[in-house]
């Protein structure tokens, strides 16, 4: 859907961005993850053009993003970013109507979308849409700032580190609901951050970047059994990749056929959490169920560990 | 405690309004300060309609230097116009340290007396506070909010008119605010060159020695300054209340 071609964005001698190239695929998040000073960001503001590239294109739906202002571009794609960036001076309500009254849909229509997006985001229209940013948690400002970005039903999605200012437990959750926004609306989503665990909860395709290059851009499993790059490796962290690698299968996904006389795990549960249920428990086998309780196959501590191996 | 602050300024509009209504009935209370069985209260003229033009010229000042200061100041905050800021910045600078009273004095030649001289000289004293807040508002506009203006897709101007300008306007009223009270008082020196003013009264008792007349001009003019800080502030809070940008 999103195709990058050779970009490169130069300040004076030093280039940002050095010639890189990316295929984004129609309803995937793809993450870029880099530490900073990596052009991460500089590479996802190239996408709605806050940054105008020194060379190379960006074609979404195969059409080039230079072929139109860019500010009317801007109005067809999410933008979300650290901090949330919500205005101060327009409450909740106006704050998700931005892009909407700048497409200047219908007065309902909006009403019935900002009304919408509040809910979907658990927020009670009734007490949120009238309340003011700096009267909400930050864990409200980030969700109420993903809200806004969604609101005019754009097709692709960029976020810059858009949990970075959250604790721990509140952005496990954004995390979660991201996930079930992107499966509920299909939305492309492209994400930066310099957070590793971030990148392989999140990512269908994982791109990492150091000094302006992409140094590897695959599935996140790949990244770990197939790194094209030392630094890669380094990034990805060696100690614990056995077990990283097993969180990115699910039990469902590994399942094997028969049933065993051991504790039963759901199907969306990952082998490594899987795992460590076993261990905690003591058991050596676990029978898979799906959401309505049907069993999907078993799981032995030998079938999972195989999955943590480097093929 | 803001009873007492509310109650005192009631208590001072009260007295300033029966003034100049009724300022007869104030008789006994100047008369102290007359000699030799002078009018101990202004008589060449009715007061209210001194205070009233007096007002009048200080606000339309004030509204051509807000308009100026605020396209200045949002002239050389864009990228275009950043090149004119350090001669903007001189210009109002020069506004505000060239004494109002040269500047009616070079005024009149060309304008001829009355209103006119005084609104140049009040509109280039008003400029430099406006300005300069307006430059600060726009400033400090947090970066954050521009990007993600942008990021939306609003273009230049959407940004400034529904994002930069609402978060300066606090500091671009402080501006104003100040602007006019410095004016109000500064407005008493236009009746040196017959402008309609309460200037007027003050230079009456200079004349003749009548300090009656001088404190009666000063005080309702130090009197409308402070009430119209007040209001000014008053307006600003309710503004801003529910949103609270600071």
């Amino acid at each position: 859907m999103i195709r990058i071609e050779n970009i490169t964005k130069r300040y004076g001698d030093s280039a940002v961005v050095d010639g890189v190239s990316m295929n984004i695929e129609r309803n995937s998040i793809t993450v870029i993850v880099g530490t900073s000073g990596s052009g991460k960001s500089t590479l996802l503001r190239m996408i709605n053009r806050l940054v105008e590239p020194s060379q190379g294109r960006v074609l979404i739906d195969e059409k080039d993003t230079a072929s139109e202002p860019a500010h009317l571009l801007r109005r067809r794609i999410g933008y979300a970013i650290q901090g949330h960036g919500l205005f101060p001076h327009r409450s909740i309500a106006q704050n998700i109507a931005t892009v909407p009254r700048l497409l200047e849909w219908p007065e309902a229509r909006i009403d019935a979308r900002v009304t919408e997006l509040l809910e979907i985001f658990q927020l009670d229209p009734g007490v949120f849409a009238h309340k003011f940013p700096h009267q909400l948690s930050g864990g409200q400002q980030q969700r109420v700032g993903v809200a806004r970005a969604l609101a005019a039903e754009p097709a692709v999605l960029l976020m810059d580190e858009p949990f970075g200012a959250l604790d721990p437990v509140i952005r496990a959750k954004a995390q979660d609901d991201l996930l079930d926004i992107q499966r509920r609306f299909g939305t492309t989503i492209v994400l930066v951050t310099h957070d590793i665990d971030e990148a392989f909860r999140l990512g269908d395709q994982v791109a990492v970047m150091s000094h302006g290059k992409v140094l590897q851009c695959d599935r996140p499993a790949a990244l770990l059994t197939q790194p094209a790059d030392p630094l890669v490796t380094l990034m990805t962290g060696s100690a614990d990749r056995a077990l990283r690698l097993l969180s990115l299968t699910s039990a469902g996904e590994a399942a094997i056929p028969g049933a065993t006389a051991g504790i039963s795990v759901a199907a969306s549960a990952s082998l490594r959490d899987v795992l460590s249920d076993l261990v905690w428990r003591g058991a050596d086998a676990a029978n898979v169920l799906d959401t309505e309780g049907r069993p999907r196959g078993h799981l032995t501590v030998a079938a999972i560990l195989s999955h943590g191996r480097s093929r | 405690m803001p009873g007492i602050a509310v109650i005192l300024r009631l208590t001072a509009l009260g007295l300033l309004t029966a003034f100049l209504l009724t300022p007869q009935s104030f008789a006994p209370v100047f008369a102290p300060f007359t000699q030799y069985g002078a009018p101990p209260i202004y008589d060449q003229g009715n007061l209210l309609s001194l205070a009233l033009s007096h007002l009048g010229t200080v606000c339309l000042a004030a509204a051509a230097s807000t308009l100026v200061a605020v396209s200045l100041g949002i002239l050389v905050t864009r990228g275009s116009g950043a090149e004119f800021l350090p001669l903007s910045r001189s210009l109002v600078n020069l506004g505000q340290t060239f004494p109002p009273v040269a500047i009616l004095a070079l005024a009149v030649p060309l304008v001829g007396f009355g209103e006119k001289p005084t609104l140049i000289a009040l509109f280039a004293y008003g400029l430099l506070p406006i300005f300069e807040n307006t430059l600060i508002g726009l400033q400090t506009c947090p970066p954050a909010l521009l990007e993600a203006a942008s990021g939306m897709g609003m273009s230049a101007r959407q940004r400034l008119m529904s994002v930069e300008l609402p978060l300066a306007m606090p500091l671009i009223l402080e501006g104003v605010r100040l602007s006019l009270v410095i004016n109000v008082g500064t407005a008493t020196i236009g009746s040196t060159v017959a402008a309609k003013g309460l200037g007027e009264v003050i230079i009456a008792g200079l004349l003749s020695n009548n300090t009656a007349f001088i404190l009666q001009g000063g005080l309702v003019t130090g009197l409308m300054a402070i009430l119209l800080y007040d209001a000014m502030s008053a307006i600003e809070r309710r503004m801003f209340k529910a949103a609270r940008i600071d």
